[in-house]
């Protein structure tokens, strides 16, 4: 056949769209919608859930993540710092810690603090100190990294001019390098804390009491209810979005100011 | 108005206060520079004498910019001394950040400050360093712009400017500190022909208001109009010395003479 280039295109994205409404109305003639609805997005189930997920549940999501995040913004500008520093150990300690806690799962972390420090030494820790740790110091590892990228990205010309107009190392680094660092930080640093608002849920493995459910055991302890379906999943997934996708957004933002910024 | 009587610090640069320039001398004797095993400079002596204009010449990796860079020690030297501005910046116990206050350097890439306007990026180091007052420092900044034909730039950021625009706030911002010596890496290497002009002006200017300065540069017109002398290196070692009049037109060596006709008649034989 002799079609010219765009002919071919618009005839290749006709078959598309054709294949896409073929699906929709299969869907819409096999699936039964009311157990759909029944099972996914009960409004009376749904009704149920309020206000705790949001009183409780979301509310500890934010409080656990928050408190990881503490945590390891602190050690992972140590971290940071001593992966760029100039005495060889500190280097290493800093490698051998920010390489062992991203290879292994956090599950595993979680497990350790949760689980088996009560068991080893008898007594068990406090739930937010608990999760305070093993987040902070699963992604300690990965905020290290990125600032450590970040200070690194900042021209070398940069430091020599402020050294060169006088200032100090330190004053240098205040004053020039690390303001421009942490726009380049600011997306991936977005992008870790919504990674931590998702791992805080494996602060399950503790064994929470009700008050202290995060949005995921929420969900969970939700659709142990016969009737329920899986409506309460449903309801605590949407609350992760909540504060995932405005922080996505925010994180494209910064990135597309950063790439504006440096052309 | 070429040769003859290369002295300055005459009147008729109004716009660069030749009364504000406390120029300084530099004395280097016998500098050693290696890196690793590979030794960059093979003992260079230089003298530069307060107010005097220097340029510096020579081909690629001849180690141009590793003196220049020594001076203000960004390189540590390995050997030899430099005195500068009153100070020993090879003896390890000089106070080098209060050296620097007084050796303006000015870089082919400019290295401004992004994330500030011109005038942020002349007031920092006033305010941070020498401890002025935002207002002084602001009115000192304003003016260096002034000096360099973007007084009306003021406000602008680094990325809102063309190349020749951002070399001249580098030297503005360099200016500020109250510098008793200038060091120019290249200074117009990185920019759009049409707009080197505008940064030599400036730079002649400052010539003759009476600022020592050292000047590593490819533009010969530049080096035969305003050198007090020409030093050109190869090598690792200083060739051949003296007033533009001998070393650019007059070249004794055959290397100086070899890259001379280079850099004069690029493309030909
Ligand atoms: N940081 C460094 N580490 C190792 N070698 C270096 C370093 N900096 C410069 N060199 C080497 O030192 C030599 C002199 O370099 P330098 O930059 O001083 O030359 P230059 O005369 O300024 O050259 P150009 O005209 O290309 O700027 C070169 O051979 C270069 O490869
Ligand atoms: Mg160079």
């Amino acid at each position: 056949m002799a079609l010219n280039m765009r002919q071919r295109a618009r005839l290749s994205r006709g078959i598309q769209y054709a294949i896409f409404a073929i699906i929709v109305i299969v869907l819409i003639v096999v699936v039964d919608w009311k157990t759909f609805v029944d099972a996914f997005l009960n409004p009376k189930v749904i009704a149920e859930q309020f206000p705790g997920v949001l009183t409780i549940a979301l509310k500890n999501t934010i409080i656990y993540t928050a408190l990881g995040f503490v945590l390891a913004l602190a050690m992972g500008i140590v971290l940071a710092l001593m992966k760029i520093s100039s005495v060889g150990p500190y280097r290493w300690i800093a490698t051998g810690y920010i390489e062992f806690f991203r290879g292994v799962p956090a599950l595993i972390v979680f497990i350790a603090f949760g689980l088996g420090i009560p068991t080893a030494f008898g007594f068990s820790l406090n739930t937010y100190l608990t999760v305070m740790l093993s987040l902070g110091i699963v992604e300690s590892a990965y905020i290290a990294e990125t600032l450590r990228a970040g200070l690194q990205a900042v021209p070398r010309g940069q430091y020599e001019a402020a050294r060169s107009l006088g200032m100090t190392h330190t004053r240098a680094m205040i004053s020039i390098i690390i303001p421009q660092a942490f726009r380049i930080i600011l997306p991936p640093l977005t992008n870790e804390i919504i990674m931590m608002t998702k791992d805080s849920s494996l602060i399950f493995l503790v064994g929470l009491s009700a008050k202290q459910y995060e949005l995921a055991l929420f969900g969970q302890n939700g659709i142990t209810e016969p009737s329920a379906g899986l409506t309460p999943l449903v309801v605590s997934g949407a609350c992760y979005l909540v504060i995932t996708l405005p922080l996505g957004w925010l994180a494209r933002r910064f990135e597309a100011r950063t790439a504006k910024m440096r052309k | 108005m070429a040769d003859s009587t290369p002295r300055r610090r005459t009147a008729g640069a109004p716009d660069l206060h030749a009364e504000d320039i406390h120029a300084e001398d530099v004395t280097i004797t016998d500098l050693h520079k290696s890196y690793g095993d590979v030794e960059v400079l093979k003992g260079i002596d230089l003298t530069v004498a307060p107010g005097e204009v220097v340029c510096l010449i020579g081909p690629s990796g001849s180690g141009k910019s590793t003196l220049l860079r020594c001076i203000n020690v960004l390189e540590k030297a390995n050997a030899g001394t430099i005195e500068v501005a009153g100070y020993t910046a090879t003896d390890p116990d000089t106070d080098l950040d209060v050296m620097r206050r007084h050796v303006g350097m000015v870089f082919q890439h400019f290295n401004l400050f992004p994330q500030l306007t011109a005038l942020e990026n002349c007031s920092i180091a006033q305010r941070r360093v020498l401890g002025r007052e935002t207002g002084e420092a602001n009115r000192i900044s304003q003016d260096r712009l002034d000096m360099v034909g973007l007084g009306e730039l003021a406000d602008r950021y680094p990325d809102q400017l063309s190349g020749g625009q951002q070399q001249r706030v580098a030297i503005a911002r360099a200016l500020a500190m109250e510098p008793a010596l200038m060091l120019f890496d290249e200074p117009t290497s990185a920019l759009d022909p049409e707009t080197v002009g505008d940064v030599l002006r400036v730079m002649r200017e400052l010539a003759q208001a009476g600022m020592t300065m050292i000047v590593v540069t490819h533009e010969m017109a530049f080096a035969s109009e305003v050198a007090d002398k020409v030093v050109f290196m190869d090598g690792g070692v200083v060739v051949e010395q003296g007033p533009p009049s001998e070393v650019i037109r007059n070249p004794q060596h055959q290397r100086t003479q070899t890259f001379l006709s280079r850099v004069l008649h690029p493309g030909g034989l």
